[in-house]
């Protein structure tokens, strides 16, 4: 154990402290020397909304700011949110209670308690870095009010950059994009580019937003050009009409996680952004990775045939989808050739990234990317770490630089 | 071969569990009536402490003659503990995944000796 906390093994509930619910993560990190691999999780949601009173102090227009304690009962909790049916499902109706988001009571000393639950993370899982997402924003794509967005992730941006990162220099956040607004977007890149511990920028998919429409171009070469990591983090819709008839979150999830984002990468490649874009580095964030193998064949036949349609590319879709980024949670894994095949489709040895999405209910250990058979050890710890700092331009502390430079 | 020391017999109730560790080898004792079943709380999805879950029953869908769904009901006679991790179930009598029979969790002997559970490992 990374500390002197004592564990129960008693039942574990939706209070249990995360070193007692990680303490197997611990085991699997000692047994296999994580101390000695460089780990980056890319995609942690470690926040609850037990933050929100505090970041609705960050709303910048006087009138909302204020209009905020008129929610939960003055509490100011889930202020404006426009929380869907889904997430709060995630607990498999209490088998799996930290899905729910963790509860547990963290000594009030001051510290945000997005630090205090990250940094337990990381010693637990053995992580050097972790990049943190606010589950309260995975929604904000589809408010009903569109300048809801751009006030509650500037808030949000904000007491990151003011109040969370500068705590712990291990901890990193990739910021909030009001997309829906593409000028508030780019006001967001201006205002915030090059804080401390600021990551990169993500676009929440969950959004009816082509991403390629023109608004947008200027959006991405300020990303090209500041050598940023743009990301687009899946999420679900109940709503559209596909996935309204489905009937179980099971079903749901598996589809709804994989469709935005499939949507939005087509759009991306098809309209050749990566032939306009070709530096900036484009990530895709927790569909899991089958999907890759599907989209990759699936538009390059329909490409060979209609070629005339998608007039910018130079080269096979595949081709420009092994120049992308993808992290790999929830990679699934019950078919190890299939899992292979994909990983071979998209160059994972330099475009995969390990993700945990912590405390999720199908979040990922390191040891799901360690022990993968089929991969060399160098291959391993580029997707663990050296990718992620490649990318994200993060220092690779002394210790691991060796490995690094092979 | 050893034992560990569980606990007073009477000390667990009917469905409840206790977890007992030998350093890294950790192992959920469970009552269900008057038997004891013991497994090793590793679970084979990713090695999660699936001792500590939830005690649950097996969940069916109930169809009629005309193979019409009307909802779900538990399973009286199958309980099953729930990984907490990512909620793997398994037949707390059998060790079994309900869903995949080659899913399954490493057993113990128990023995009970007057009043007092013990795990053979
Ligand atoms: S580790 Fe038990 S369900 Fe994943």
């Amino acid at each position: 154990m990374v500390d002197d906390f004592k564990r129960t093994y008693g039942p574990i509930d939706d209070w249990t402290d995360s070193r007692e619910l990680l303490a197997r993560a611990r085991q699997q990190a000692d047994k296999r020397n994580f101390d000695d691999v460089f780990i980056v999780d890319i995609d942690s949601h470690v926040s609850d909304d037990r933050n929100w009173p505090e970041i609705m102090d960050y709303i910048e227009d006087p009138v909302i700011r204020d209009a905020a304690s008129a929610f939960g009962d003055g509490s100011k909790r889930g202020a404006f949110l426009n929380s869907t049916p889904g997430l709060q499902w995630q607990n498999v109706w209490g088998r799996i209670p930290h899905g729910q988001g963790l509860k547990e009571p963290i000594e009030d000393d001051g510290t945000p308690r997005e630090i205090v639950l990250a940094r337990k993370c990381i010693d637990e899982m053995g992580l050097d870095y972790q990049i943190v997402f606010p589950n309260a924003l995975l929604f904000l794509g589809m408010h009903p009010v569109p300048e809801m967005e751009v006030h509650l992730a500037t808030a949000y941006n904000r007491w990151l950059v003011e109040r969370v990162l500068p705590e712990d220099p291990r901890v990193r956040a990739m910021l909030y994009l009001p997309f829906n607004n593409p000028s508030a977007a780019e006001e967001t890149v201006r205002r915030f580019l090059g804080k401390p511990g600021v990551a990169g920028f993500l676009v929440t998919s969950s959004r009816h937003k082509p991403v390629h429409a023109n608004e947008y171009m200027r959006l991405y070469a300020m990303l090209e050009e500041a050598d940023q990591v743009l990301g687009f983090h899946t999420h679900l819709n109940w709503q559209d009409e596909y996935t309204s008839q489905l009937n179980r979150f099971i079903s749901m999830h598996a589809i709804s996680f994989v469709l935005c984002n499939l949507v939005h990468l087509t759009n991306w490649v098809i309209n050749g952004l990566p032939e306009r874009f070709p530096k900036l580095n484009v990530m895709w964030i927790e569909s899991g990775i089958a999907w890759l193998g599907f989209v990759a064949q699936r538009l390059d036949h329909e490409y060979m045939m209609r070629t005339s349609e998608a007039p910018l590319l130079k080269k096979l879709p595949s081709e420009y989808m092994r120049d992308m980024f993808y992290t790999t949670q929830p990679m699934e894994r019950s078919n190890e050739a299939l899992l292979a095949a994909t990983m071979d489709a998209v160059n994972a040895d330099t475009q995969m990234l390990y993700a945990s999405d912590w405390p999720h209910w199908d979040f990922d250990l390191p040891s799901v990317i360690w022990d993968l058979p089929f991969l060399d050890e160098t291959a391993r710890r580029n997707i663990l770490g050296y990718n992620a700092a490649r990318i994200f331009n993060l220092d690779i502390p002394e210790k691991y630089r060796a490995l690094a430079a092979e | 071969m050893g034992e560990l020391f569980v606990a007073k017999a009477d000390e667990i109730g009917d469905r409840e569990g206790r977890v007992v560790a030998d350093g890294d080898l950790e192992i959920g004792v469970f009552r269900l009536g008057d038997e004891f079943f013991a497994w090793e709380s590793d679970c084979p999805h990713m090695g999660g402490p699936v001792c500590q879950g939830k005690v649950i029953n097996r969940v069916t869908e109930v169809l009629d003659a005309q193979k019409r769904s009307h909802g779900f009901d538990y399973v009286e006679e199958d309980v099953h503990i729930a990984c907490p991790w990512h909620g793997f179930e398994f037949n707390l009598r059998t060790g079994i995944h309900p869903g995949d029979p080659n899913t399954r969790l490493r057993g113990f002997p128990v023995e009970v000796r007057d009043g007092d559970v013990y795990v053979r490992i």
